[in-house]
């Protein structure tokens, strides 16, 4: 994939389907001092047990029934193997997953994080059941978001609504342009 | 209307009380938009076709649809689909749908209730 960006939709599409009503996606960007950008995805899906949780890297390995290959996690494996990184899988059958993918931050070969703002808002509205929650650092700068929060203050209104969804691109994008300062976001950098 | 800043919280808030002090009318069923997001769909593009029909949602302001993402259903080759839903209407899918189709798929047949047929891979009726 072109942006880290898919690849997070990727995986939070994973958590979905394992049946998950509760994710969390942390990036964490350590640019000055560590020189590295962590993504993390956190489910409360059905898990994996240890002998499936190894193998699920190989494209031949999935849970799909349409098709016999699944390429999301060995492609993101690829990428992080690029970058000097890495990605570890971990899971409790029963309980939930864990994805935690590692780069080097100024690795020439890291796709760029590319457009978060409308990956969020993918997830976000088409999954109004699903309690996400939104965690991104850049070095010391934070923010967050979490639907409970969103739809708490919404009550009846659906994301849906067209001034709300202009709403929710305007907050998504100042805050994360927040977080860059005065480096453009959308595009992809 | 009053114009402010949309980048709040408190905007939100703000956003809510002048929505729900203004009279609608709301419909029982709503239209449904489904766009497949499996790993072939996001590789062929789901994501910025969801961002159009969000689009054209907040541009056109209409009211009373539904956006939901499925898994993949098998027919990678013709990703990005599209499946539209009108009440009492069979299910259609569009596919090989890009950011540019999706204004036409909106106004054609979400607003005016026409297929458009070279663009249909599928058809469910109920």
């Amino acid at each position: 994939m072109r942006e880290l960006s898919l690849h997070i939709l990727d995986l939070v599409q994973n958590s979905i389907e394992a049946g998950a009503n509760k994710v969390t996606l942390e990036i964490i960007e350590d640019i000055h001092t560590m020189d590295t950008l962590m993504i993390r995805v956190t489910d409360n899906g059905r898990g994996m047990d240890e002998a499936t949780c190894k193998n699920v890297i190989n494209p031949f390995v999935t849970t799909r029934t349409t098709r016999r290959v699944g390429l999301g996690l060995p492609l993101i494996h690829m990428s992080t193997e690029r970058c000097q990184g890495y990605l570890t899988v971990t899971s409790t059958l029963g309980c939930g997953t864990v994805i935690e993918a590692l780069y080097q931050h100024s690795h020439l070969d890291r796709p760029p994080l590319g457009n978060i703002v409308e990956t969020i808002k993918s997830i976000l509205i088409a999954n109004p059941e699903l309690y996400f929650s939104y965690c991104h650092t850049v070095d010391q700068t934070v923010f967050s978001l979490a639907t409970q929060e969103i739809i708490e203050i919404l009550g009846d209104l659906p994301l849906t609504q067209p001034d709300v969804l202009v709403w929710l691109d305007e907050y998504l994008t100042h805050n994360v342009m927040n977080l860059y300062n005065s480096r453009n976001l959308h595009g992809g950098v | 209307m009053e114009v402010y800043s949309l980048k709040t919280i408190e905007d939100l808030k703000r956003l809510r009380d002048q929505v729900q002090a203004e009279t609608r009318v709301r419909h029982e069923s709503s239209k449904q938009i489904i766009v497949g997001m499996g790993t072939c769909g996001i590789a062929a593009g789901a994501r910025d076709v969801m961002s159009a029909i969000l689009d054209e949602i907040a541009k056109r302001k209409l009211e009373d649809i539904t956006v939901r993402q499925t898994g993949c259903i098998g027919m990678c080759e013709k990703e990005v689909l599209v499946d539209i839903v009108l009440p009492g209407k069979p299910r259609i899918t569009y596919g090989r749908v890009t950011a540019a189709d999706v204004p036409k798929i909106i106004v054609e047949h979400v607003i005016n209730g026409n297929l458009i047929k070279e663009m249909v891979v599928g058809k469910i009726t109920e």
